[in-house]
């Protein structure tokens, strides 16, 4: 019987490629031979624009790097201007950015497990209960800052605005009320035979390629590896608190979503902490707003919820930066996609694409 | 290890590299670039990740930055290339890192480095029918408008 | 020789059967998406009608209204004839399900086998939608539905010829006379029949977590991706009329069909319909989906041999 190859193209416009995305696929029947990824369809030149603004004007920039954790995007900024001016934060300041880095990692993996478990084929059920937990956090978000998305809160030398009054009681009840729901999801679909059978030993990332593919965040401690920059260069205040690092034990697309369900939970435990050792004092930034920092170069990495994100900044002196460089996280997990799918089928692509959680706006920039 | 510890390890076996004053970085000539990297993987130093790859239009020279961290012995290092407009060819590192497949593909794109022995050298933000690149100092655009400068 | 009365009678029972089909798979989306959205802690439709209830009027007003978009290299015979391959058959099994004592269309003695046959040509339309669209996702799509409904086909048939064993006839009257004292779901080897048919059936009418030929993550719509206006409306009707079918037949065979005290036989064998309906519903939204091999494996692997030994066992059960 005769048999052909044929290509079939995930193209820009899917339902399930997070983004526009494309992804070239040479089939056999419903097994992958081979897998082009074409990206750039979000390309907007922000490291070009960044050389034509000011510091604190390329901040709302970033937060539409990974729209989906817009204040850890701010904050690997920041820090990074900061580095290369090195200006200092009070104290206040560094333990506000904690907890909300933390609510948006907490906020960005619920749609990270919404949105796996939809690929699968849960179709909606997982989803809307993860978007109804990302509400309240949005409704906290939006007594801070006033935003829901895209927040522009963390300014250089500290934050834009001092909590707002009985904020930390519903920071509260928003812990006590997740803590329970994180449960919920490893009954509903951790466990599942059906989840089981979808996704574990689908999409094995070894320790070697892992770190030779220099993946970052929860795809690199699915494979094993405990490097989380909390723990290991830790920032801020993040020394002061008590968390674990979770780590997956095969690297399959499996292990990378546990890593994430278990982040949740230290994620609670760090907000729970930050909230009861919140210190007195300022916290809006005084640095005022044209910073003209002295010639030189800095380097900075944060833990996103994505992997680590990277601010290269060089200054010559002027207003403007002379050259930004955004090493995201995103862009390089993706790469090692063409490696991971030869030979499985069409269904388990869209399967370790999910895993992988990568988010369009940071790969294209 | 300590970053001056570093750089005396690699001075011993490599002696034309040079420290940059400031900044701590490491600049080697070019064509150094492939024998150091290979001593870069192994024992001591063990830097099995290379973070991020980037470049500067410095107006005079092209400098390539290579950013690399080590996950066991948390230490890192970055280490410039400078390279002239007219001959803006430099080593590919891919066979050693497989993360430098997508950063040098990047670079390539935005400012015209020349990756060689490169195994699929083409445009990856961009279309592929690209003219330019977009961040070198001099490119133009006839529909940008720079805002005026404070 | 049909003489006047029955050709009449023939015209009546068809536009009843229409009549009911049709308010039925209006009222089946309307739950749908009521228990789907309670299910994801949301209301759904609301504003038509109380609670929505007039939704499904208004969709399929719409359906009739939107343009009929045909592609331009599609197989035309083919690509037009698939929606009635896929919604005919259903509709033709009506004909043998009892909806009360003496409330079934012609009571062929042969009922369970015409059901059999019947339902298996839906897998042709599918099939052929998936070809004429000239479309590379419809293809796998329908590619996919063939190999599941005909691996299914052979566990469904088995725990039919189970129920068939035990009543001793494979009319649907007699089947159901004969659990008039006692449920044949109530017997322990019926029941394992049962579980295999509920599985069995979930894949032959594509719902999940079989829905693979419509996945829609993974193959945009599958096969009905090209079709738009009221040949998708056909599709969507057939699907639904499916659903009814092996609900009413798993009620019929398992439930003991119109059987029950006080109330009329019909509202029985309605009430049992709509629950069982209920219960594929709430699986839908609660399981991701299966994959492709993984199915085949499930059902030549695990299931058709669960099949073979309960067959077995109902045998020797009736021979003692």
């Amino acid at each position: 019987m005769y048999t052909e190859e044929f290509l079939i193209n995930m193209g820009p416009q899917h339902p399930s490629t997070h983004g526009v995305l494309s992804l070239e696929l040479k089939l056999d029947g419903e097994m992958i031979r081979d897998c082009a990824i074409h990206i750039g369809y979000l390309h907007r030149s922000m490291e070009k624009i960044a050389e034509n603004r000011t510091y604190t004007q390329f901040i709302p920039f970033t937060d539409r790097l990974d729209y989906m954790a817009s204040m850890n995007n701010n904050l690997a900024y920041v820090m990074a201007v900061e580095k290369l001016m090195r200006m200092d934060v009070p104290a206040r300041a560094k333990y506000i950015r904690v907890i909300v880095a933390e609510l948006n990692r907490i906020a960005s993996h619920l749609l990270a497990i919404g949105t796996f478990a939809q690929d699968l084929g849960a179709f909606g059920t997982p989803l809307l209960y993860c978007l109804r937990e990302r509400e309240k956090i949005m409704d906290i978000f939006n007594e801070i800052c006033g935003n829901r998305l895209t927040y522009n809160y963390i300014r250089i030398g500290g934050v834009q605005y001092d909590l707002p009054e009985g904020i930390d009681l519903k920071i509260g009840e928003f812990i006590k009320y997740m803590r329970p729901k994180v449960d919920d999801y490893d009954q509903l679909l951790t466990y599942n035979t059906i989840f089981l059978a979808r996704s574990k030993h689908i999409g094995t990332i070894s320790k070697e390629m892992a770190i030779s593919y220099s993946l970052t965040g929860p795809n690199l401690r699915g494979s094993g590896v405990k490097w989380d920059l909390r723990k290991d260069e830790p920032y801020l205040v993040y020394d002061k608190f008590d968390f674990d690092i979770p780590v997956g034990a095969n690297g399959d697309a499996w292990d990378r979503y546990k890593v994430r369900v278990e982040e949740m939970r230290q994620s609670l435990r760090i907000i729970e902490q930050a909230i009861g050792g919140l210190p007195e004092g300022e916290a809006l930034s005084k640095a005022g707003r044209i910073h003209k920092p002295a010639p030189g170069e800095a380097y900075f990495r944060a833990e996103n919820p994505r992997g680590e994100l990277g601010f290269y900044l060089v200054s010559d002196g002027s207003a403007y930066p002379y050259r930004l460089k955004i090493r995201s996280p995103s862009f390089s997990n993706l790469a090692i996609l063409p490696e991971l799918v030869r030979g499985l089928k069409v269904a388990d692509i869209i399967c370790v694409l999910g895993s992988l959680d990568i988010v369009m706006g940071e790969i294209d920039r | 290890m300590r970053q001056g510890e570093i750089y005396t390890a690699i001075i011993s076996k490599f002696p034309e590299v040079k420290e940059e004053s400031g900044t701590g970085s490491i600049i080697i000539p070019k064509e150094s670039l492939t024998k150091i990297a290979r001593y870069l993987t192994g024992q001591p130093l063990s830097l099995d990740n290379l973070h991020c790859i980037t470049a500067i239009d410095r107006k005079d020279k092209i400098e390539v930055v290579y950013i690399f961290y080590s996950i066991c012995e948390r230490h890192g290092l970055t280490l410039k290339v400078h390279l002239t407009y007219d001959d803006p060819n430099i080593a590919s590192l891919t066979d050693i890192w497989r993360s430098a497949n997508w950063l040098e593909r990047e670079t390539y794109d935005l400012m015209g480095v020349n990756f060689m022995g490169h195994p699929d050298l083409r445009r990856i933000l961009n279309p592929y029918d690209w003219k330019g690149y977009p961040l070198r100092k001099d490119y133009s655009n006839p529909e940008f408008k720079a805002k005026p400068r404070l | 020789m049909v003489t006047i009365l029955t050709f009449i009678f023939m015209l009546a029972m068809g536009a009843l059967i229409l009549g009911f089909i049709a308010v039925s798979a209006m009222f089946l989306i309307w739950w749908e998406r009521k228990v789907s959205a309670h299910i994801q802690s949301r209301l759904g439709p609301m504003r038509v009608g109380w609670h929505g209830a007039l939704q499904s009027v208004a969709d399929v007003l719409k359906l009739l209204l939107k343009e009929d978009i045909r592609p331009a290299e599609v197989d035309i015979l083919v690509w037009w004839l698939a929606p009635f391959f896929a919604v005919v058959p259903s509709v033709m099994a009506f004909v043998v399900i009892p909806f009360g004592g003496n409330l079934i269309i012609k009571d062929l003695n042969v009922g369970i086998l015409y059901i059999a046959s019947i339902s298996s040509v839906c897998v042709i339309g599918i099939f052929m939608a998936g070809w004429g669209s000239n479309n590379k996702y419809s293809l796998l799509g329908g590619m996919r539905s063939a190999a599941q409904m005909i691996s299914y086909e052979l566990p469904l048939i088995l725990s039919l010829i189970m129920v068939a064993m035990r009543a001793g006839s494979l009319s649907m009257q007699r089947i159901v006379e004969s659990q008039a004292g006692c449920w044949n779901i109530l017997h322990p080897d019926m029941a394992v029949a049962c579980i295999i048919y509920l599985i069995a059936a979930t894949a032959e009418v594509n719902r999940a977590p079989f829905d693979i030929p419509e996945a829609e993550s993974e193959l945009v719509a599958g096969f009905h991706t090209e079709y738009s206006g009221m040949k998708f409306a056909m599709f969507f009707l057939g699907e639904y009329t499916n659903l009814f079918i092996v609900a009413a037949i798993a009620a019929t065979l398992f439930f003991g069909g119109w059987h029950g005290p006080f109330l009329p036989p019909v509202v029985w064998f309605l009430i049992k319909t709509y629950g069982l309906i209920f219960v594929w519903m709430w699986v839908r939204w609660t399981f991701p989906r299966v994959r492709v091999d993984q199915l085949m494996e499930f059902a030549w692997k695990i299931l058709t041999p669960a099949a073979l030994v309960n067959l077995a066992i109902v045998g020797w059960i009736l021979l003692k």
